[in-house]
């Protein structure tokens, strides 16, 4: 194994999490502010790339769970938001709003978009994340171990 | 009626999950769906049968006119009478069929059969005629996955695949035909249709369509062969799918059809009845010199659809009588044969006639059954195919076409064939054969008896055959209602079991003797039809029309697939340069007084213009993607100062990306650009770069001055905030107003990922190892 630079380590450690937080922010500000599911899951997505290019993923791999199945979860999420509105008795993807006074936050206003949104989160996260796995982590560890490696069952 | 195919639908679904626990019983609760289909239909059947409908319609898709109606009429009811009442007897059946068999498949096989009844169902009571192809084609694919039942065996899957791709290629002429109908007509709706006169270039290449269609579904000549191959199905799809009920699909088109089509359109009926004679004597004749029992009745099924054709074809009201006649009766004596040989196969374990012998006097009771159900075949006084076929050949002596007597005399001639075949079915499966027409070790004597209630659903049938035969005026409320319902004018008298001494019947005598001397005489005969030479066979047609296609795709594929990935692009972009390029310079109108916003954007655009440069340029592939990102970064930087920081926001992180991407690719590629030595070819690229700059740029200014009508983003201005809730419009049109949009782009995304993710994995499961970076490596082809 190549050398490990403990700055990168570190400075990755520390900046992913925020990476993270900050893409959720895009995500609950995006209908007011610039930002937005797609934005937020781009965002999410370099936070991993950033673990991957510092050799973080092999120690422990984040998520566990499937980048497959994080893209199906976000569009069952966003398919169902957008029908949602049909028990509501309105048309395809018609918007809805709930109110609520949380501690902390005080009145907070949620939009169904916000749903929406967040499916289309959870679809560029996984696609990011199945890009790393398939060209990066699956080539390199198959290259390391030269041919024929198996790949887990698609 | 809805509820009807749901319960289908649903007991198919149920039967897939109960087969673990109730092993072939299973096929006793799917019974349960054609059960309520019968007993619905026998309720309605008093309305009917007076000239009612019973009508009900739910709309699938307006804009296309696409609705679900159903109609229940009294031919329906005749149709019903035979999906669904013979399906509880086939359900019964396959319970004791698959006794004993541990075979895995049977759940899914029995959901199948579930599911082709409900599809048959819907089909037989679609009064939309998109609604009906749809259930056509769910008939084909159940036929495909039901005659593929035994998936290991080679012989199944191509006989499988035969019967969809006839059936298939069928569904698409009548698809064809029933959009040219509705089109001239100018409804969807099946009644609606006929009630109109089908006349017109348009309506008669739609009828001749729709007659294609039906042709193949009914395996008529020279679309027969899949017939005989779907007898690799187990035996309740052959007696429920492949004699009952599906191939009686083409002729239950043609019956709605010929009574309003045949008698104005003269070379339609020509056509159908030619089909029809034709198939009944090749039918006839193939089936006299088979040697497995299964396939005697199988060419058998061919001979009697053609029979079901050449008469309704016809299209007299006399005929229409006859054809309703001859389809129940046909219904009511090929069912219990086929469930005749699957007894026999599953008792002696094997169907081939030279070596079943004494089995009649082993198995009387299966004997009799199908001595009952051969004769009703045959044609034979007392059972309900003697009136069939004396109201058919009464048909035809009464048509009053020109041609009307060589017509009679090969329908003769095929009742001969019948009446061989016939015998020699019988003969072949029950008698004590001489030890000279033995071929290997007689099975028979020794096979054990079957159970009398495997043996009870067939004989349910065989009885029906003879009570309907001496009493048939009890069919009345089918056979005569149902024909009133397909044409008004045809008779109310009922039937009879006898109607005196008439030219038809001298005929019935006639083909009697003639098939029992064909039949005593089937040495001569065998060897006769050994001894024709085989010229022009239509499964050699099929053959040749599936090599030929996979070679022509192949040309095809050589031709245009040829794998260079520049050439690829090059085709693409000069398309781009080329078609919009030149209906761009024959209109052009630049908008005047273009300027630049600030010095910001200049500086940006020259940044962005060296980058590109330098990217062409680049030896390096590394070099290259990086200052492809100098690019995007200034277009990202571009969007910041035109005051869209969504855009550049997602443009800056796509850039990033991308890069990250790339090198996880590049990595596996040299790192240099390879040196092409020619020249030539290097221009020939600048001029398709030039080109596609140049076509990009005039693009953007024309499409800046081609504004006609109002823009549409004041509106969305106007409604982001009241409507979508939101004050940045961007989002807001990506998750509200174009939402739609946006569902269909991540559902695309995703797709197109899990595709390249596949491809990847394939590629290098294939054995092509990705390699270590600096390994010398192939250019990517």
């Amino acid at each position: 194994m190549r050398p490990r630079s403990l700055i990168l380590d570190v400075t990755v450690e520390l900046v992913f999490h925020t990476t993270l937080l900050v893409s959720l922010w895009l995500l609950a500000v995006g209908h007011n502010l610039p930002g937005g599911g797609f934005v937020g899951g781009l965002v999410a997505g370099g936070g991993f790339v950033l673990r991957y290019v510092a050799g973080l993923d092999r120690r422990d791999p984040r998520p566990r769970i499937s980048p497959e199945a994080l893209m199906g979860i976000g569009l069952v999420v966003a398919g169902c938001t957008a029908m949602g509105a049909w028990a509501f008795g309105g048309q395809l993807l018609e918007s809805g709003a709930v109110e609520a006074t949380l501690p902390l936050l005080g009145k907070v206003k949620v939009l169904s978009p916000l749903f929406f949104d967040a499916g289309v989160y959870l679809v560029v996260v996984g696609l990011v994340l199945a890009e790393i796995r398939v060209l990066g982590d699956e080539a390199s560890r198959g290259a390391s171990r030269g041919v024929g490696r198996e790949e887990e069952p698609a | 009626m809805v509820a009807l195919l749901l319960l289908h639908v649903a007991v198919a679904a149920a039967a897939s999950l109960a087969h673990r626990r109730l092993g072939a019983r299973v096929f006793l609760v799917c019974a349960v769906a054609p059960l309520a289909a019968a007993v619905w239909a026998a309720a309605q059947a008093p309305e009917v049968t007076s000239g009612g409908v019973v009508t009900q319609s739910f709309v699938w898709v307006e804009q296309l006119g696409l609705t679900f109606a159903f109609r229940l009429d009294a031919f329906a009811l005749l149709m019903v009478a035979l999906v669904s009442g013979i399906g509880v007897l086939v359900f019964v059946y396959a319970a004791w069929y698959f006794d004993h068999t541990d075979r895995p498949g049977v759940g899914r096989f029995a959901a199948t059969l579930t599911g082709f009844a409900g599809a048959m169902l819907g089909l037989v009571l679609s009064d939309n005629v998109f609604g009906l192809f749809v259930f056509w084609e769910l008939t084909s694919i159940t036929s495909f996955l039901l005659i593929g039942f035994d998936d290991a065996e080679p012989r199944a899957r191509k006989a499988a695949t035969q019967a969809l791709l006839t059936t298939g290629a069928g569904g698409l002429a009548l698809l064809g035909g029933l959009v040219l109908l509705s089109l001239a007509t100018g409804t969807t709706s099946l009644s609606g249709m006929l009630a109109q006169p089908l006349a017109g270039p348009m309506a008669e290449v739609g009828l001749g369509l729709v007659l294609l269609g039906a042709c193949t579904k009914s395996a008529q000549v020279p679309f027969h062969p899949w017939l005989p191959g779907a007898m690799a199905a187990p035996t309740p799809v052959s007696a429920y799918l492949h004699s009952a009920t599906m191939v009686k699909a083409g002729v239950y088109l043609l019956a709605r059809f010929a009574p309003v089509v045949s008698p104005e359109t003269p070379w339609w009926r020509a056509a159908a009845v030619t089909v029809g004679l034709a198939s009944m004597l090749v039918g006839g004749y193939r089936a006299l010199r088979q040697h497995d029992v299964k396939l005697v009745l199988a060419y058998g099924t061919v001979a009697q659809l053609g029979l079901l054709f050449a008469v309704y074809g016809l299209g007299t009201p006399e005929a229409i009588t006859a054809g309703c006649a001859l389809l129940l009766a046909h219904a009511l004596f090929k069912a219990p044969l086929f469930m005749v040989v699957g007894i026999v196969d599953h008792q002696a374990h094997t169907r081939d006639l030279r070596r079943l012998s004494g089995l009649g006097a082993r198995m009387p009771a299966v004997f009799v059954t199908a001595a009952l159900a051969s004769a009703s075949m045959a044609g034979i006084p007392l059972l309900l195919g003697f009136v069939a076929k004396e109201k058919s050949l009464d048909a035809w002596l009464h048509s009053g076409l020109p041609w009307g007597a060589p017509a009679l005399g090969a329908i003769v001639v095929g009742s001969v064939l019948t009446v061989a075949y016939t015998a020699r079915f019988l003969w072949g499966t029950f008698a004590t054969k001489a030890p000279g027409e033995l071929a290997g070790e007689p099975v028979g004597p020794g096979a054990a008896r079957p159970r009398a209630a495997f043996v009870a659903p067939a004989a349910v049938l065989a009885l029906l055959c003879l009570v309907l035969g001496v009493a048939p005026w009890l069919a009345d409320g089918l056979v005569v209602d149902g024909a009133r319902a397909l044409d008004p004018e045809s008779s109310a008298t009922s039937l009879q079991a006898w109607y005196g001494v008439n030219p038809a019947l001298w005929l019935s005598a006639l083909a009697l003797v003639g098939g029992l001397v064909l039949f005593a005489a089937r040495r001569p005969v065998e060897r006769l039809q050994a001894g024709v030479p085989h010229v022009g066979s239509a499964q050699g047609g099929y053959d040749a029309a599936v090599a030929g296609s996979l070679r022509g795709a192949g040309l095809l594929t050589g031709a245009v697939q040829h794998g260079s990935l520049p050439l690829y692009l090059a085709v693409a972009l000069v398309t781009v340069v080329a078609l919009p390029g030149a209906a761009l310079l024959a209109d052009t109108a630049l908008p005047g007084g273009i300027e630049a916003g600030s010095w910001l954007q200049v500086s940006l655009v020259v940044i962005l213009a060296v980058g590109a440069v330098a990217t062409a340029l680049a030896r390096r592939r590394f070099a290259a993607v990086l200052l492809v990102g100098v690019v995007g970064y200034a277009v990202a930087g571009l969007f910041v100062v035109q005051g869209a920081p969504d855009l550049a926001l997602t443009q800056l992180l796509i850039e990033t990306l991308s890069v990250v991407i790339f090198v996880l690719v590049l990595r596996h590629l040299p790192e240099r650009f390879s040196d092409r030595p020619f020249r030539s070819s290097q221009v020939l690229r600048g001029l398709v770069a030039v080109g596609v700059g140049l076509f990009m740029t005039l693009f953007a200014l024309v499409a800046l001055g081609a504004r006609s009508g109002p823009t549409v983003s004041e509106q969305i201005d106007r409604l982001a905030l009241p409507e979508g809730g939101g004050k940045n419009i961007v989002n807001v049109i990506l998750v509200d107003i174009r939402g739609v949009d946006t569902m269909g782009e991540i559902t695309v995304l995703t797709v197109t990922a899990l595709g390249v993710i596949g491809l990847v994995r394939a590629g290098r499961r294939r054995g092509q190892a990705p390699q270590v970076p600096g390994d010398p490596a192939e250019d990517a082809p």
